[in-house]
């Protein structure tokens, strides 16, 4: 950069700039922000007007002036030039992740020993939020479906447990498995007449879904208890429970194993379970992506015209993630409510959607490393950031429009995977 | 219909909204030639080659490919509407409702037609191999329980693509992109990127939407070889829309001239350079000045 | 006939001429640049607040005769609402005009989160209301009993058609109107012939959110109440009006926001009211399945 180019700072146009900003902030902080309504009538507020905008013009001028700057004029550039942020790794490359992984399954182990209740249950829902991003991620990251319903299998997950336990006597493993393949199948249902149109069409409709089985659930008293939600059973191990006494006369787990009550018997139980099952959701996760079907969808997503033209029938395809997307939260669901004992309608609204999806977008798209610490950030950072929690709903809104402007892709870079170059195989 | 006709068109007309773009199109391809459509711009090249590939559901006529031994309608294929008759015999019915639901583009592939575009359509975020091994979908295990597990035939079937991809770099020449991101190619190794990932789907037909647009003459020259290569080495036939006149007059066996949706003209390369109903069509003279 | 079908079906047509003008947000959107504002629902939201808050401030300062009472407040609403559809755009659309397509669409929900829990931690999460501003209706007797045509809903009939039949009027006839649909048809030869399309962008997402204003202030006047998560359930069906209506049809979005506001107060009048939003959405999906393209929408071609 040149001497003559970064003195030539254009003070006037970074006044006037700041100046509209003001302008504009103050027109829309103004009113809603300045006037607080209470009942018919009102209280005015302007001094948190005037931190507002005071904030919003500092902002605007800093960066007025910070772009005219040589770093500033590089970022831009970036902008712009929107280099993709893909790339191939050496057909040899070792992620340093095979360290990484052994160690992280080491401190996984050893965690509950130190553990306390109250960190066991943080960690449990932590990795609850982990299989729901992996299974969103392949929704949104690989196959570039935009689901915003993705609470409602969840929410079938959760209540399948309730209500199977409720209606069928069944308890928490024979529902693990049937509510993933439920949560498939709603996926499955929803998903093939809507997947043969345009992409924008699946995120609205299942904006649309996610809140049908909100209402339907807080509307069916007689079936779902409406609001007030229903009881979960504690998990068993081979029809051993956790409680300090079981019921019907039976064994409870500390006295069939000879050790002592512990009242967090359960939440171990869960924590163990549901870190196998993570686990095993991302091997399969990692399995898929070197599949022919996990090609498939990330071609998809590249080009559907494509993938038509070669053979692909690309409504089954997308079908296919969109529902192992769908079975994912059905596990994820069971977990919950586990975890949470009951089960009512409030915890499966869109928020909840907004959350994963922040999950999927802050953890890089496509990405699994990505979606494992995203999701930890995520749930456990407004856990011990208790009093900004009226602000966390802002900030995961702001978090979204920051990352889609900055890094489309998240935070981690996507590598592709190289192949050894064979040779010969043609005359 | 004789076993030596590979495509038969019959009558194909296509209108958009109010807009003729074909109005009756009927052309015979043979089997091994080296078909080409020709016609100034607008004529309805493109048009012609979306029908055949099922992109476009004809409005009129019958496209029929006679692949792999066997005969398929294409416009039957992407799900036709429900007729009265339909509703008689639950057997059509079944099978109307089929390829209403599962009926689209891919089957004409999995028919045994592939097909390139006038605008590269690579996936550009995706490795070069990567782009060879998804137009092999069809052909490797898809089941998700051999893949997850990583059995020993699934790492076959993988392995065998690998093989069938490089083999087909050889041919166009991309082994040393292999593990490049198909968007970083340059042009003209793009759109052999793109031929050879036809010819990964394993077709008896390729269908090229101008694939000289853009190259330059010895781009064009190597581009009419592997043309030649594909036609006798791998037993293929190819239908090709191209401006170039020079590369279509030399490796053509059989030109059909369109214009205005119509077919104009046909017949061997010599018959059409001569042809003054072409002539006509191409220096936009009128028809009287011609007599 | 019935007194409660047709009360019913005077209900049904209040709301969805409101959900009419809401959906032309979405409808003119989707038109010009393809894609789904998630956030034009919180815009309908922002605006009931506007229109509170500018009744509170307007009665505050001692004006007491409706017309003006309701005008200042439409104008106060439209032209914040409006500010902030411009600021939408240029936040969360025209950053990422050139990036993936699922950019904007995440960009979108993230400001329409924002929106919500900037309204809630502004405002309170309580329900905020309105005073009945016209009291009085006109009552008809049909024999069976009578059917009740509120003067407010009789004003809402009327704006409602003015600003649409306002809308059409520029959109048909004027210079603004003619770069719109030339942005509409192929936004790059309107940008080589000269046409800021830019600045045209701007322009649409600023009469979106002047309709959802002018929605919101009716609304309001209708019912009374609302708060922060207002915005959401309209949202979608606004935007099921716009898909019936055939998505990128002005007419088609008017059409469509009137034909679910009857069947949706029919359906709730004489089946079940608490389902009232499940139908609706229902009914999106039936028609996303059976006629993608709406009722007045033109099929999509796909280029290839």
């Amino acid at each position: 950069m040149s001497a003559a180019k970064t003195t030539a700072f254009d003070i006037k146009r970074s006044l006037i700039d700041t100046i509209l900003a003001g302008l504009i902030s103050l027109i829309v902080f103004g009113p809603i922000v300045g006037v607080v309504l209470d009942g018919y009538s009102f209280n005015l507020e302007p001094k948190r007007v005037a931190w507002l905008v005071a904030g919003v013009m500092a902002g605007r001028f800093v960066l007025s002036l910070f772009m005219q700057t040589a770093r500033g004029q590089a970022i831009l550039q970036g902008f712009e030039g929107g280099g993709s942020g893909v790339h191939v790794l050496a057909p040899d490359y070792k992620s340093r992740l095979r360290w990484i992984i052994p160690a992280l399954i080491v401190i996984a182990i050893v965690f509950p020993f130190f553990a306390n209740k109250y960190l066991l249950t943080v960690v449990i829902l932590g990795l609850i939020y982990v299989l729901l991003g992996l299974g969103l991620n392949i929704v949104v990251g690989l196959a570039g479906l935009l689901d915003l319903g993705y609470v409602a299998f969840y929410a079938i997950g959760a209540y399948g447990l309730a209500l199977g336990y409720q209606y069928l006597g069944l308890g928490f493993w024979t529902v693990l498995p049937l509510a993933a393949i439920a949560a498939a199948l709603a996926g499955c249902i929803l998903g093939f007449p809507v997947l043969r149109m345009h992409g924008d069409y699946l995120a609205i409709v299942t904006l649309g879904f996610g809140e049908i089985i909100r209402l339907v659930l807080n509307n069916w008293l007689s079936f779902t208890g409406g609001p007030n939600g229903m009881p979960v059973p504690s998990p068993t191990f081979m029809g051993l429970e956790f409680g300090r006494r079981a019921k019907d006369g039976g064994v409870p787990f500390h006295e069939f194993f000879g050790i002592e009550y512990n009242p967090n018997l359960k939440f171990l139980f869960i924590y163990i379970v549901l870190f196998l099952v993570v686990l095993a959701v991302l091997y399969i996760k990692h399995r898929l992506t070197r599949m022919p079907v996990g090609r498939a969808w990330e071609a998809l997503r590249e080009d559907e015209i494509a993938c038509r033209s070669m053979g692909l029938n690309h409504v089954l395809v997308k079908l296919s993630a969109f529902t192992l997307g769908a079975s994912t939260a059905g596990l994820a669901g069971v977990f919950f409510a586990s975890y949470q004992g009951f089960v009512n309608p409030s915890s499966f609204t869109f928020f909840e959607s907004a959350l994963i999806l922040a999950i999927v977008v802050l953890g890089g798209m496509g990405s699994t490393v990505g979606v494992v610490i995203a999701a930890f950030v995520l749930t456990v950072a407004p856990e011990l950031l208790r009093s900004f929690s009226e602000y966390r709903v802002l900030l995961f809104g702001v978090l979204m429009v920051l990352m889609m402007i900055w890094r489309p892709r998240g935070l981690i870079r996507i590598s592709r995977t190289g192949v050894t170059p064979r040779k010969g195989v043609a005359p | 219909m004789s076993d030596d006709v590979i495509l038969s068109v019959d009558n194909l007309m296509m209108q958009f909204g109010g807009i003729k773009a074909l109005s009756d199109v009927s052309i015979k391809v043979k089997r091994n030639d080296i078909f080409a459509l020709i016609g100034p711009n607008g004529a309805g090249k493109t048009t012609v080659f979306n029908c055949l590939t099922g992109f476009y559901k004809a409005s009129g006529g019958k496209i029929e490919l006679n692949l792999r031994g066997s005969h398929t309608n294409v416009i039957q294929l992407l799900g036709e509407r429900f007729q009265f008759a339909d509703f008689l015999s639950p057997k059509r019915f079944a099978s109307r409702l089929y390829y209403k639901m599962f009926g689209g583009t891919h089957l004409v592939n999995r028919a045994g037609l592939a097909r390139t575009f006038q605008n590269i359509r690579l996936f550009k975020e995706m490795s070069v191999v990567e782009n060879l091994l998804v137009a092999q979908h069809m052909w490797v295990n898809r089941n998700l329980l051999a893949g997850v597990l990583n059995t020993k035939a699934y790492r076959q079937a993988e392995s065998d693509a690998l093989d069938h991809a490089f083999y087909w770099l050889e041919v166009v020449d991309l082994v040393d992109c292999a593990n490049r991101l198909a968007g970083e190619l340059s042009y003209g190794q793009q759109r052999r990127l793109e031929i050879a990932r036809a010819m990964c789907t394993r077709p008896q037909i390729i269908c090229l939407d101008e694939p000289a647009a853009g190259l330059n003459p010895q781009e064009t020259e190597a581009l009419s070889k592997m043309i030649r290569v594909l036609r006798d080495e791998h037993d293929l036939t190819v239908v090709l829309i191209e401006h170039d006149m020079g590369m279509v007059m030399s490796i053509s066996d059989h030109i059909v001239v369109l214009d205005h949706g119509n077919v104009i003209a046909e017949g061997a390369p010599q018959e059409i350079r001569h042809n003054p109903t072409v002539i006509a069509a191409y220096l936009g003279a009128d028809e009287e000045e011609l007599v | 006939m019935d007194g409660i079908f047709l009360q019913q079906l005077i209900n049904g047509l209040t709301l969805g001429s409101v959900y009419g003008l809401i959906a032309i947000g979405y409808t003119m959107v989707y038109g010009i640049i393809g894609m789904i504002n998630f956030a034009h629902g919180e815009v309908y939201m922002i605006s009931a607040y506007l229109a509170a808050i500018g009744l509170a401030l307007l009665a505050y300062f001692g004006l007491e005769s409706f017309p003006l009472l309701i005008l200042g407040t439409l104008i106060f609403t439209v032209v914040v609402t409006g500010v902030y559809g411009w600021t939408i755009e240029r936040i969360a659309y025209k950053p990422l005009r050139n990036s993936t397509r699922l950019a904007p669409l995440i960009s979108a929900i993230g400001i329409s989160l924002i929106l919500q829990n900037y309204a809630q931690i502004a405002q309170g999460a309580r329900q905020q209301g309105v005073p009945t501003l016209l009291e009085g209706a006109l009552r008809v007797d049909i024999g069976s009993g009578f059917v009740q045509l509120t003067y407010t809903k009789i004003f809402i009939l009327v704006a409602a058609f003015v600003g649409m039949g306002l809308l059409t009027y520029i959109i048909k006839y004027t210079k603004l109107g003619r770069m719109c649909r030339a942005t509409q048809q192929d936004r790059k030869m309107a940008s080589i012939l000269g046409i800021n399309t830019d600045r045209v962008i701007s322009y649409v997402f600023v009469i979106g959110a002047v309709m959802a204003a002018l929605a919101g202030v009716l609304i309001t006047m209708n019912y009374g109440t609302f708060d922060f998560y207002a915005g959401f359930i309209i949202g979608i069906k606004a935007f099921t009006a716009a898909v019936l209506g055939g998505i990128g049809s002005l007419p088609g979005a008017m059409l469509g926001g009137i034909i679910l506001g009857i069947s949706e107060s029919l359906f709730s009048g004489l089946i079940n009211s608490d389902y009232k939003d499940v139908f609706s959405f229902s009914l999106l999906v039936l028609i996303l399945i059976f006629r993608p393209q709406g009722l007045l929408g033109r099929p999509l071609v796909a280029k290839v």
